[in-house]
């Protein structure tokens, strides 16, 4: 039986290696696992996470709804993203059509980098060609710009290109790697929560299924008492499960956003999210 | 009858603090474990696959060491040594395991 798993294992391995790893088929099984086992929710609601699994919750939620507890960082991130660097330059000079409306494009692969480059990446590098020093990836700034910027898309549909360029193939895959491996004492994959346990109980909280997880980004998280980037959804992640969390913004949490994201292609953007 | 008593006491209490002596760690029982714990935790970290409750174990281990109580901070980098070792060997065996969960 070991042998057989680790013929099959090794199997798997040489048949990526070999070059068939296919984005697009995996983007085929991944929605036909979701819709299948949710067959009562619309496509477009799973960007709604826990929202979409669990009618007492969505409740809570049009209710919350009605006063946005991320409105206050909508405000503050629209007021920094229009606010002129000390050279006259706005953010809206470093990103095509001044940053309205284009969340659902990131992440992207940038062929001259070779990887993957993600909208906070992009407002940090951005900072950086004006003369500022680099947000912090996981606190309140960085949590207001993605939001106001996320909020500008709404409804847009998400549009992740993967490249005909092999690096971008292997960014891709180390993504897929990373959502897929179980790390941390507790041996926890982010797909055991989000696709083993999708829609199930842990604890108290509703576990939202993979499909559309990154829609609704940055996220006000009542758990939190406040605004949160992806990075601080995964460094927190991986802290529940007993895992030393990455650096912020490191390239596997880039390449994981990368996978998902991709996965996510064609669903609508929701950010910025509230979540219990 | 009663100085017997005292002899056989007083024989047990040596026996019982030679007992201790024997086994009582020292500042480089505690050198020699942390060396080995860090090499541990150094070898997953290049996996990036550490877990806190290593680090949480190797913290405890220094405290305890920098109170002068090397029983305890032998005991604490013994078991952040075997922590750091299961998550070697996590990461090891999930290098190709990650791959049966893939939905397909």
């Amino acid at each position: 039986m070991l042998i057989a798993v680790a013929a099959a294992a090794l199997g798997a391995q040489a048949a990526r290696a070999a070059g068939t790893v296919d984005p697009q088929a995996d983007f085929k099984a991944f929605r036909a696992y979701f819709t299948k086992r949710f067959p009562n929710v619309p496509l477009n609601d799973f960007v709604n996470g826990p929202y979409s699994m669990d009618a007492g919750l969505r409740k809570q939620w049009i209710e919350i709804d009605a006063f946005p507890p991320y409105q206050f960082a909508l405000d503050k991130g629209k007021q920094m993203f229009e606010t002129p660097f000390p050279n006259g330059k706005t953010y809206a000079d470093c990103f095509p059509n001044k940053g309205i409306g284009i969340r659902q494009n990131y992440p992207y692969f940038d062929a001259k980098s070779g990887e993957v480059i993600t909208l906070d990446v992009a407002l940090n590098q951005c900072r950086q060609r004006n003369g500022q020093p680099p947000l912090d990836y996981t606190k309140d700034d960085m949590a207001a710009l993605t939001a106001y910027m996320a909020y500008t898309s709404r409804g847009k549909p998400f549009d992740i290109k993967i490249p005909d360029d092999p690096r971008a193939l292997a960014a891709y895959q180390k993504g897929e790697e990373y959502f897929y491996t179980r790390r941390g004492q507790l041996n926890f994959s982010c797909a055991s929560c989000h696709v083993q346990s999708a829609g199930e109980h842990i604890r108290t909280e509703v576990l939202a299924p993979a499909l559309g997880l990154v829609a609704a980004l940055p996220i006000y998280r009542s758990e939190w008492g406040g605004m949160g980037t992806t990075s601080r959804r995964l460094t927190s992640c991986n802290s529940q499960v007993r895992a030393v969390p990455l650096k912020p913004e490191d390239e596997q949490y880039r390449d994981v956003e990368y996978y998902l994201s991709y996965m996510s292609n064609g669903l609508p953007i929701s950010g910025p999210g509230a979540r219990p | 009858m009663c100085r017997f008593a005292v002899i056989r006491l007083a024989a047990a209490a040596l026996l019982a603090a030679s007992a201790t002596a024997a086994f009582a760690a020292t500042a480089d029982d505690f050198k020699t474990a942390f060396a080995k714990t860090e090499a541990a935790n150094k070898a997953a970290a290049a996996l990036k696959n550490q877990w806190t409750t290593t680090a949480d174990a190797l913290k405890a281990a220094r405290a305890a060491a920098a109170a002068g109580k090397f029983d305890e901070a032998v005991k604490d980098a013994q078991q952040a040594e075997a922590l750091a070792n299961a998550s070697i060997a996590q990461a090891k065996e999930q290098a190709a395991a990650w791959q049966q969960a893939v939905i397909h």
